[in-house]
């Protein structure tokens, strides 16, 4: 049980857009059920106990539960369902079922997990989040064993069904989360205890605190109240605040809280709702898990998993979307020094860094480069998936960061990757005419605050400016390295493990911009948050939507970005703006018909020869600026 | 340590070859070796299967990288017990107490590949006894002499390539 319950708890999940919010509500409403029904003690004992509560990786229980279960005996299920209710906490066992049965009744709006939630040890907590699913899944059996169970089953299908589809419009707008967080607050005792409490600290509490240093506890009570009344902020603000007020006191708490410089913990801020912002900055003092990919040129996965089984680590398959990723849950052997691990069997690499690989999809015998490559976790994924043929060019402007890279190639017997170390802005010069490149940007790590803590404080404006600046010249570096005229590719994936807008969808959008004969495709990958099309009074290219983002929050890996871009032949689209200039000069003829009225009755003339020369002058001049060749001057 | 490897058949499309860098010897094909001519000699750090490299003195090492070929076409193999792997993969010799199965006649002095139990290929050495002489050794007494195993994929890294 120990072991399955670990598992159910670290496992990513597919696409679940903001499943954070419906969790959290749903715990806060959970926590009003077991009120009603038990003495306040238990609320105390929540109360306390909130603050220091692992968030838990948002998923949703209801697609956790299938593919699970297919493996597990089935047969166990009803008996641990019970088992495990009977170990929850005693005061909260109570309001297990039949509270339950109330609450849907009373408000059939609101999204319900069962009171899972309630459960605040590790292994109780995660055998519970599996307990209603199993009620899902195997909703024949439970049938069986016991006689209350079928309505409940019903109930909670509808509702987890319910709950999907609500996570699901929540994406789509904010107002409704509003209104949802609104019915989750209605309690009356919380309403006032909010009220009542939460006032903003004054300027000399401030002072105070920068000088003393706050109290962590006070800080987090004061992220929640923050959160809370900006969730819905006529209904519980101050009569004399504004929501900059709020907002402005939340980011300085979620800096000190977390340990964020002040600026850094905006820009993230400003990214998400408040309470996702909450759910994304707790993701990242957890760690994630450790995951591996098996080397499909020297093993495969089931082979592999057996033998690492034997040596006593435990694993699972990573998810449906990947046939070669493990999750590693405990080990009595290091995973980075096993005899598997030093034959190349299978390469320590994290689940985020499959998917820009999965996105370029590279085939057999084409050329391919990977721009900034080590430690070859990427690299060696590919060579893998183009089967050792062809030719994959790694390249890493770190000298010294492509030892580990070439050890790692050979290790995993890469025959067909030639490692180079040049700056990757020497790109099209060095070699060109790629069928496809992969760019994982050098980034400021945003998304790996979990892996690397230092991003936290050693990034400044600057760093991100520099940061931007290099990827916006490497990503045109990586488009003009591709063979256009590919029969097979083409693409070019940008991808980086940071969150922030500048580096991502910025870039990217600098790219089209540049490169008129480029346009955003759309990834493969069925999971993933959409890219922003506009955000923060910035607006992006309409195709924006096509790139994907992932969250730790939200998918249980690091924070990630993947765009994935066609590059066309440069004739295509001088063909178009051939096209588009003779339309237009359709339209000046038109024009110009009109005119000749105009000079009829005026004295003003117009020299329709001069204008149309200067009007191709500037046109040539707009192309030169994009990038393009500008066509030859067509005469008449 | 000549005959431990007979020349692969080669295949008629893409014939390999190998190459010369700095003083790493590379084995790969010719159409990556084409393509990699434009890359200058500085900045190429590894290219294909990296076999060995010449000492200063000139002589020819081979290297952990050419395990994939050896272990193909090697004639005299030694397996070792699974409680052997690690010390071995340390850069220990093999002692008598972790052998678990070597090739009837390997003579002495005659350079083998060992493998685990599972025929996974984990580095190669030289035999320290013929066959029939270790029958008599004592459990500590060593069989084969260490040259070269996959654990110099880490501890070796920065030396390697």
């Amino acid at each position: 049980m120990g072991r399955k319950s670990k598992q159910k708890q670290q496992d990513p999940v597919p696409h679940q857009p903001r499943q954070a919010h419906g969790t959290r509500v749903t715990k806060r409403k959970a926590k009003d059920a077991a009120l009603d029904t038990s003495n306040k003690k238990s609320k105390q004992v929540n109360q306390a106990k909130q603050p220091r509560k692992p968030k838990q990786p948002s998923s949703s229980p209801s697609i956790h539960s299938e593919d699970e279960q297919d493996e597990q005996d089935a047969s166990d299920d009803a008996s641990e369902a019970s088992e495990s209710a009977s170990d929850n906490l005693q005061d909260l066992q109570g309001s297990d079922d039949d509270d339950e049965f109330d609450l849907d009744a009373s408000d059939a709006d609101a999204p319900q997990n069962p009171p899972q939630q309630l459960v605040f040890s590790d292994q109780d907590d995660s055998e519970d989040g599996s307990q209603d699913s199993d009620a899902d899944s195997d909703s024949d059996e439970q049938s069986d064993v016991q006689g209350a169970e079928p309505r409940r089953e019903k109930l909670s299908a509808k509702k987890s069904k319910k709950l999907d589809q609500e996570a699901l419009l929540e994406a789509a707008d904010a107002e409704a989360e509003m209104i949802r967080t609104n019915i989750a607050g209605l309690e009356p005792n919380e309403m006032g205890e909010v009220d009542d409490d939460m006032v903003l600290p004054t300027q000399e509490d401030k002072e105070r605190e920068a000088t003393e240093g706050a109290d962590a506890q006070t800080v987090y009570g004061r992220i929640g109240d923050i959160v809370r009344i900006l969730g819905d902020f006529h209904r519980f603000k101050a009569a004399n605040r504004s929501r900059a007020d709020y907002t402005d006191q939340l980011v300085a708490d979620i800096a000190s809280y977390y340990g964020y410089t002040p600026f850094l913990a905006e820009k993230l801020f400003s990214m998400f709702s408040p309470d996702e912002s909450i759910a994304f900055f707790d993701a990242n003092e957890t760690p994630r898990p450790v995951t591996i990919r098996a080397n499909t040129l020297k093993t495969r996965r089931r082979d592999l998993a057996q033998a690492l089984i034997n040596r006593g680590v435990s694993l699972e398959p990573i998810g449906k979307w990947t046939k070669v990723g493990l999750q590693i849950f405990d080990s009595s052997v290091p995973v980075g020094a096993t005899p598997e691990y030093l034959a190349g069997h299978y390469m320590l690499q994290s689940p985020s860094s499959f998917l820009p690989v999965m996105a370029l999809d590279p085939k057999t015998n084409e050329r391919v480069l990977d721009m900034a490559s080590a430690p070859g976790g990427k690299t060696s994924y590919m060579s893998a998936l183009m089967q050792n043929t062809g030719v994959v060019f790694a390249n890493d402007a770190n000298a010294s960061r492509t030892k580990s890279l070439s050890a790692n190639v050979h290790r995993l017997g890469c025959k067909n990757v030639v490692v180079c170390s040049y700056d990757g802005r020497q790109f099209p010069k060095v070699i060109g005419g790629f069928d496809r490149v992969l760019l994982d940007a050098p980034c400021s790590g945003t998304g790996v605050v979990s892996k690397d803590q230092s991003v936290k404080v050693n990034k400044t404006e600057r760093d991100f400016a520099l940061l931007s600046h290099l990827q916006k010249q490497l990503i045109l570096c990586a488009i003009d390295s591709i063979n256009t005229k590919s029969s097979t590719g083409g693409y070019v994936v940008y991808s980086t493990c940071s969150v922030t807008v500048e580096e991502d969808e910025g870039v990217v959008d600098y790219a089209l911009k540049k490169r008129p004969n480029v346009k955003l495709v759309h990834t493969g990958l069925e999971f993933g948050v959409e890219g922003f099309t506009n955000i923060g009074g910035k607006k992006f290219h309409k195709d924006m939507h096509l790139t994907r983002r992932f969250y730790p929050h939200v998918h249980n890996m690091e924070g990630f970005f993947v765009s994935k871009l066609h590059v066309l032949p440069r004739a295509v689209v001088k063909n178009k703006l051939a096209q588009q200039e003779k339309n237009d000069a359709d339209d000046t003829g038109v024009l110009v018909d009109d005119d000749e009225d105009e000079k009829e009755a005026g004295d003003v003339t117009f020299n329709d020869d001069e204008d149309k020369q200067l009007m191709q002058k500037n046109q040539r001049r707009q192309q030169k600026a994009k990038g393009i060749k500008p066509s030859k001057p067509t005469t008449k | 340590m000549n005959y431990l490897i007979k020349i692969p058949g080669q295949e008629p499309r893409s014939p390999p070859l190998l190459r010369l860098q700095k003083d790493k010897v590379f084995l790969l094909n010719t159409p990556i070796n084409n393509l990699a001519t434009s890359i200058a000699r500085p900045n190429l750090i590894s290219i294909g299967q990296c076999l060995g490299k010449f000492t200063k003195s000139g002589k020819f090492k081979l290297g952990i990288g050419s395990l994939d070929v050896l272990a193909r076409w090697a004639r005299f193999k030694v397996w070792v017990k699974p409680n052997g792997e690690l010390p071995f993969l340390y850069g220990n010799h093999v002692v008598k107490a972790h052998l678990g199965r070597i090739t009837e006649d390997t003579p002495e002095h005659q350079g083998v590949v060992v493998l685990s139990m599972a025929d996974v290929p984990l580095g190669f050495g030289v035999s320290a006894r013929s066959t029939v002489d270790t029958r008599k050794l004592d459990p500590t007494g060593l069989v084969v002499f260490h040259q070269a195993d996959v654990g110099e994929y880490l501890r070796d890294e920065d030396s390697l390539f």
